[in-house]
């Protein structure tokens, strides 16, 4: 019995690996192929830095995630930087607190989330149209809250957030690490979880087998709120300064690394840790075209072709699974 | 009706499905000016005939013969090209065009610079027809503030601009008050004056008599009789309609003790159509809720689940009142089969061991702790008792057989300490062994003590496994037969209108 169950935790961790081997093996050749290109890119400073970059980019897109997992969508988690980032900010300057600083960012995150929770899951409306409506609610508030002025200077036991260094390795990549495990965690070994991939299969069947629909889905907000939040605060600790219009680059960027990682925007099919392989493929493409010193114009182009590429494949292996039947 | 050559007539024609032969030889014709009735009951083939006459089918075999000469009916094109218009229940006009725009969609008036529509020609033709009809609405009134009578004549309207010869209506006054219905005849009676030919289906006896020049009867999939309204009485015309061959493999030992109560519903009404529904469910026992496709069955098991919104009436549970959603319902140990298992029932792309887990996920893991290789155990137990052809409890659900998804679709609720079982047309299209296999299962769960209410449209199912059943009508209970009054022929007296 325990070797049958053990060949079956063995074959559960092969389709895992599966799903995701394809994406780390091209990420590694990415790697190969800017070594190959480039005599930085094979360098430690390099590399910690593309595990900087990729961290931000994965902290936000991991709560981002567990939403696109219910077939949802979350269009203000750029904005939510900005309004995180710049109250955060105010505060340690008001206060001198950092810690004050940091809890009000994540606080001032999980509100916007469950805002956003509470427009989609009780009101109704379209994740998407709820959201876009949010962005621009929370641009507006923070652009006055602002009023053009930029908050800039904060302690250095509150910057070590995000340039600060442990064992060598900077602090955001331990941060990603983390937020790995407890986003895996959460997604595949809660009940929570289970609820949240069937609510993104099928909602209606998911609400007729006495899933509560509503709170699974204000909690899945609530988290990419907060997991917004959280991400401001390292961008804000990395750049030691703050503005209204700070968030703005990091809306798409995090969609496409959860659609680069394979999570479905039809619901119900994605990892946590596919997204993060989507954020590292994203961050080495746009660190080897830096090295390359190609123009910095072209990233949109190549983000835009690597997304297609991404969905076009699981497309493609989708039908696959299906005519094997 | 004083010519001799029908203007339609249909000789012979059979489909054949997978399983079923849904038409058997079935001839048909249909005069000039003349109301011709279709009645039958759930699965006797009239939609398939419907379907056949408008060209959505294709026969296997038989022939049309159009004024006396032999014609192909193969596409909607076809049957369009002689006039032949559908109006089924469910409408196909644009919520948010014009009744004008609706009258002629697809076929606009070009006017004079190209790509451009000729609008006031549009309302003025759309105001032709509707005088026609007799009809007082503006033509440029969005369909979407129509009601339901207004809309069913939007769609006459768009028939009869195509020069429908021969329109084809499907339970036409199913969601007509009195008021509208006479409207309604009045625009038929009209209609015929002026020579089209219609052919109506209908489950309400007193139309049926009073409308129709000449009823069929059809029965498993053939036509037991045509006649003249003055040939029989409603209750022959019933008796012709059931009898369908049946299937003997699922006989059970009925319920011989009084259980305890489970489930009492009183005066249930919901915003979907459920009209003061009452009714008890005890332990031990199969319940049916019979009644026509339409007759608000399904909406009676939303709203005792809390899929619908109850606008007022009380439900017990276990001598309990119980309110609130799906997931209360659940919890309080209800389990619903709901009737569409890939909509409702499954997360397609989801594996069968997720969507056997589901339900009983807080039962099973009250810690919350998600533990894949238990929930595997327990699933891989369920597909060897509910006998689920697989290979693996991995394998995606959209993979299995109907019959196969329909056990997973009841058996999720084998882990989650349900006592209410209510089951929608459990075993609809899938093969005759799963049907047993179903009912084996269904059985087995009475005989430890659960209820079940079970909905089904295949009256020789009801009358075969349920201990006792209601019988619903236009959203209310018609009436409740026990077990020695189940009989086809009593539930569809019940079913159908009848005075």
């Amino acid at each position: 019995m325990s070797a049958a169950s053990t060949n079956q935790r063995m074959a559960a961790l092969a389709a895992d690996l599966k799903t995701i081997g394809y994406r780390l093996a091209a990420a590694l050749a990415i790697c190969v192929v800017l070594t190959v290109l480039s005599d930085v890119f094979l360098t430690t400073n390099n590399l910690l830095n593309v595990l900087r970059q990729t961290s931000l980019l994965f902290l936000l897109a991991s709560g981002l995630t567990l939403v696109i997992l219910t077939a949802g969508l979350d269009l203000s988690v750029g904005a939510n930087i900005g309004m995180s980032a710049c109250i955060a900010a105010s505060v340690i300057k008001l206060t001198g607190s950092a810690l004050l600083g940091a809890a009000t960012g994540v606080g001032i995150g999980l509100t916007i989330g469950l805002a956003n929770g509470v427009l989609v899951a009780l009101l109704r409306m379209p994740p998407f149209i709820a959201t876009y409506g949010m962005l621009w609610v929370v641009h507006g508030v923070t652009y006055w809250f602002m009023a053009g002025t930029t908050i800039y200077g904060f302690p250095p036991g509150f910057r070590a957030l995000g340039s600060g260094y442990f064992l060598g390795v900077p602090i955001p990549v331990y941060l990603m690490f983390v937020f790995l495990a407890l986003g895996t965690f959460f997604a595949q070994r809660t009940t929570y979880g289970q609820e949240i991939y069937a609510i993104g299969a099928n909602r209606e069947a998911a609400r007729l087998s006495g899933v509560p629909i509503a709170k699974r889905l204000i909690l899945v907000y609530a988290v990419s709120g907060a997991m917004a939040g959280l991400a401001s605060l390292v961008f804000l600790a990395r750049m030691n300064s703050a503005e209204g219009d700070i968030g703005e680059a990091f809306t798409l960027p995090a969609i496409a690394a959860a659609l680069i990682g394979g999570t479905s925007l039809f619901g119900g099919v994605g990892t946590v840790s596919g997204t993060l392989v989507g954020a590292l493929i994203l961050t080495l493409v746009l660190n080897g075209m830096n090295l390359l010193t190609i123009d910095a114009s072209w990233q949109p182009l190549v983000t835009g072709v690597i997304v297609l590429l991404a969905v076009f494949f699981d497309t493609l292996t989708r039908k696959g699974g299906e005519a094997r039947k | 009706m004083n010519t001799t050559i029908p203007l339609l007539e249909l000789r012979g024609i059979s489909k054949q499905f997978p399983g079923v032969k849904a038409l058997d030889k079935v001839s048909f014709a249909v005069y000039s000016g003349e109301v011709h009735m279709l009645v039958g009951e759930n699965g006797a083939g009239k939609s398939s005939l419907m379907k056949v006459l408008c060209g959505a089918y294709s026969a296997d075999e038989g022939e049309f013969f159009f004024n006396g000469e032999k014609v192909a009916i193969k596409s909607p094109a076809d049957a369009r090209k002689f006039g032949i218009a559908v109006i089924f229940q469910e409408f196909s006009l644009v919520p948010y065009l014009s009744i004008a725009q609706n009258i002629f969609l697809g076929r606009e008036f070009p006017a004079r610079f190209p790509g451009m529509v000729d609008h006031a020609r549009m309302h003025r033709e759309a105001k032709k027809i509707l005088d026609l009809l007799g009809l007082d609405i503006p033509t440029k009134t969005l369909v979407h503030d129509l009601g339901v009578a207004q809309q069913q004549m939007v769609e006459i309207a768009k028939a009869l601009s195509q020069n429908a010869r021969i329109l084809v209506m499907d339970e036409p006054t199913a969601a007509l008050s009195d008021r509208e219905t006479e409207r309604l005849f009045v625009m038929i009676r009209q209609l015929q004056s002026e020579g089209v030919a219609i052919v109506y289906i209908s489950h309400r006896m007193a139309e049926v008599f009073s409308m129709g020049d000449r009823i069929t009867v059809l029965r498993d999939g053939k036509k037991v009789a045509s006649l003249l309204p003055g040939e029989a009485t409603p209750d022959e015309l019933v008796h012709l309609m059931v009898g369908r061959s049946v299937d003997r493999s699922y006989a059970r030992n009925f319920c011989q003790t009084e259980g305890e109560l489970i489930l009492e519903v009183k005066n249930l009404t919901s915003a979907n159509g459920v009209k003061g529904v009452s009714l008890t469910v005890r332990s031990g026992e199969i319940v049916g809720l019979s009644g026509l496709v339409g007759a608000g069955r399904t909406e009676v098991a939303r709203a005792i689940f809390g899929a619908d919104k109850v606008t007022s009436g009380e439900v017990w549970l276990h001598a309990k009142a119980h309110r609130g959603g799906p997931d209360k319902a659940v919890a309080a140990g209800i389990a619903l089969v709901p009737e569409s298992r890939k909509a409702e029932g499954l997360a397609l792309i989801r594996s069968i061991c997720d969507n056997l887990m589901l339900p009983g996920l807080p039962l099973a893991f009250p810690s919350r702790l998600y533990k894949a290789a238990d929930a595997r155990q327990i699933a891989s137990a369920l597909i060897d008792r509910l006998r689920i052809a697989t290979p693996s409890s991995q394998r995606p659900v959209r993979l299995l057989s109907g019959g196969n998804q329909q056990k997973v679709v009841i058996g999720k609720w084998l882990g989650s300490n349900s006592r209410l079982f209510i089951v929608d047309e459990p075993t609809r299209g899938i093969d005759v062994g799963a049907k047993a296999e179903i009912f084996a299962l269904i059985d087995q769960l009475v005989s430890q003590g659960a209820g079940v209410l079970m909905i089904s449209s295949e009256l020789s199912e009801i009358v075969q496994v349920c201990d006792r059943s209601y019988v619903m009508r236009d959203g209310r209970i018609a009436g409740h037969l026990s077990r020695e009054q189940l009989s086809e022929e009593n539930i569809l007296k019940l079913s159908v209108h009848h005075e």
